[in-house]
């Protein structure tokens, strides 16, 4: 007997873009998977490619965009079927939140409304007052107060937080198998954030829902993930584990930015916050062999790390590190290279 | 990148809750909480409140009811002549004075407004139902069909108005009916442009983004989302048309391709005064120029109240 195929496995996914300096590498070679019920978390930089990974996912990326590799959720490949067969997928099975949910909820449409569409678009037959029923429920699960009364209201009278929350209950009006969430913390403060993962942890326990939760946030993803996907330049550079990659990153990339993380509980009273030298690489022209080498410590020039682009080395338990060097990445810990004595 | 992992560490075990439970159940609850605050009633809550749009459907209202009912209202028929009385002022006989044909101009202006309303409405409610969705759907799909109705679009407008209605008038005959929809295939292409130019912005929006991400197809998201946010231009577009509508009948009738004596249109009515600008029987053009306006200026002011009622951002219901 074959295991069940994973509820979304994803291979060698590159993206380009055209543009006029030639293409534009916004993915390269991504591969990992989400089992049922699974957080994993996406990390990187602006520009690192997680947003176009995710849009990838339910195909929602504009029709310009080179797409190459597979993604295939419970076993079916999605790349290249036709936008009919997606549209049925798209919040039933696989739903999306994105950053900014002011610009996310028409302004002429109640919230509520907005929330039953999810389920009049793929479930005609409920009625209108079932949808109302479920959308009122909906909001309760992300903990909008009165929901019934706030069904009625439109966007502008929702807060920040509030109108965050009601995007999830969107998102999740048809409890799709995988919720891919495109940076839901971003935009808001601390204090709501902490609410909208609160809401992200009672839907994973509720629900049931895998998540795929995509962010250059490392607070969130220890709070929520599982497992961790840290992307650099279009690259997945170091894929573990929550508790590993926190413990022992392998990837030079993934340690800069553990270092880079204020630490209270540490004493390093005058010595400046480190930071990763460098920029972030062009996608259109990147770096050759590893795109982190202009930037790293531990590089070996020319050969390897200018030369080949590495590939993934198994380096524990479900850890792996795309790096030529990783033997000598466990031998620092961030805090060391925080405080520069490495 | 990912060889098969022992277990993750400590997945909360999911309750057991089935998709089928989650979703709502399809008979209907038993005890179903009315709405106190529909979209139908927040609007009519926002138009409300919009006084001058009130008075123009009530100016309307009237103004239709009268037109419409001249049958029972109209002190004398369309073209009862009365020869000995000729042209005079308004009296109490005539408010609106008679003609030189001695023919009350209160009754004719009331028979002329049945053309003149129904051409009007029906020209700006036919051009901006065609302009709609030929816009909405070059600017939602782009490309090629983009292209192509875009450029019939700059081919009507490019084609000369009044030529095409002088001969599909000949052709057709001078009815109401072929002026209608006469005047709609020359009036469409304003609105065809505005909604394009509207959609293009609108569905970059982010919220068109995540209706596609819910699965909408094409045809909802231009229904649900892309055109209530057009509503505003739409609205204005199709209230300047009813002026623009009632004003080319005029200019028709005046160049004798419009309606036929002994029928009659405002826009006629001003045509055939046309010669007494300055003389004493000036009262001619005034009332049907009067007409015109107070149809107008209601027509724009309701547009106004209408536009404003679609956005639920104005004044908090």
């Amino acid at each position: 007997m074959t295991p069940d195929p994973p509820l979304l496995a994803v291979e060698r996914l590159s993206v380009d873009f055209p543009t006029d300096d030639g293409p534009l590498h916004a993915v390269d070679g991504v591969t990992f998977q989400i089992d049922e019920h699974e957080v994993v978390g996406m990390v990187g930089e602006s520009g690192s490619g997680k947003t176009v990974t995710a849009l990838a996912l339910l195909g929602l990326l504009p029709r310009r965009a080179q797409i190459r590799g597979s993604v295939r959720l419970r076993g079916e490949e999605l790349l290249g079927r036709p936008e009919r067969d997606l549209e049925q997928l798209r919040g039933e099975t696989v739903a999306m939140v994105f950053q900014d949910a002011l610009a996310s909820f028409n302004p002429v449409m109640s919230v509520g409304a907005q929330v039953g569409e999810t389920i009049a678009v793929h479930h005609p037959e409920v009625s209108a007052s079932a949808r109302r029923e479920r959308v009122v429920e909906l909001l309760e699960l992300v903990g909008i107060p009165d929901p019934a009364g706030r069904a009625d209201e439109y966007p502008h009278q929702y807060s920040g937080g509030m109108r965050q929350r009601a995007m999830l209950a969107m998102a999740l009006a048809n409890d799709p198998a995988l919720l891919v969430a495109d940076e839901p913390t971003t935009a808001l403060d601390v204090t709501l954030q902490a609410q909208v993962l609160d809401v992200l942890e009672r839907i994973r326990d509720r629900t049931g829902t895998a998540i795929l939760l995509v962010t250059h946030d490392l607070g969130v993803v220890a709070g929520l993930a599982e497992r961790v996907l840290v992307m650099y330049a279009g690259r997945a550079v170091e894929e573990a584990p929550v508790d590993d990659l926190f413990a022992a990153p392998r990837h030079p990339y993934t340690l800069g930015l553990l270092a880079s993380l204020p630490r209270l509980d540490r004493r390093t009273r005058g010595s400046p916050l480190f930071r990763i030298p460098g920029q972030p690489p062009s996608l259109v022209h990147r770096p050759s062999g590893c795109a982190f080498h202009p930037r790293c410590q531990f590089r070996a020039l020319p050969a390897p790390c200018a030369t080949d682009v590495p590939g993934p080395v198994e380096v524990g338990a479900g850890h792996q590190a795309a790096c030529h060097r990783t033997e000598l990445v466990a031998d620092v810990t961030p805090q060391q290279l925080a405080i520069g004595t490495p | 990148m990912r060889p098969p992992t022992p277990a993750p560490p400590a997945v909360p075990e999911p309750e057991p809750v089935g998709p089928s439970e989650l979703l709502p159940s399809v008979e209907p609850p038993t005890a179903v909480e009315a709405q106190p605050g529909s979209a139908g009633q927040l609007f009519w809550r926002r138009l409300r409140r919009h006084r001058l749009a009130l008075i123009s459907i009530v100016v309307l209202a009237l103004l239709a009811i009268a037109c419409f009912g001249a049958g029972l209202f109209a002190p004398y028929g369309r073209d009862e002549q009365n020869l000995a009385l000729g042209a005079v002022g308004p009296s109490w006989q005539h408010w609106f004075g008679t003609d030189e044909l001695g023919r009350d101009q209160l009754s004719r202006l009331l028979y002329a407004g049945q053309i003149s309303l129904e051409i009007g409405l029906a020209v700006a409610l036919l051009s901006t139902l065609v302009g709609t969705v030929i816009g909405a759907v070059a600017g939602y799909l782009g490309r090629a069909t983009d292209q192509t109705l875009m450029r019939l679009t700059d081919l009507f407008l490019v084609v000369p108005a009044v030529a095409v209605l002088a001969i599909a008038l000949k052709k057709f005959g001078h009815d109401r009916f072929t002026i209608i929809w006469v005047l709609a295939a020359l009036f469409w292409m304003y609105v065809a442009r505005v909604v394009r130019a509207q959609v293009l912005s609108i569905k970059e929006q982010d919220y068109v983004e995540a209706a596609r991400a819910s699965g909408a197809s094409g045809a909802w998201i231009i229904v649900r989302h892309v055109l209530p946010n057009c509503v505003g231009p739409i609205v204005v577009n199709a209230t300047l048309s009813v002026a623009a509508a009632i004003v080319a009948e005029s200019t028709l009738s005046f160049l004798g391709f419009g309606i036929q004596i002994p029928a009659t249109s405002w826009g006629r009515m001003l045509a055939d005064a046309e010669g007494t600008v300055g003389t004493s029987q000036s009262y001619l053009l005034y009332f049907p120029g009067l007409a015109i306006l107070l149809t107008v200026l209601a027509v724009n002011f309701l547009g106004d109240g209408l536009r404003d009622a679609f956005d639920p951002q104005r004044g908090d219901a």
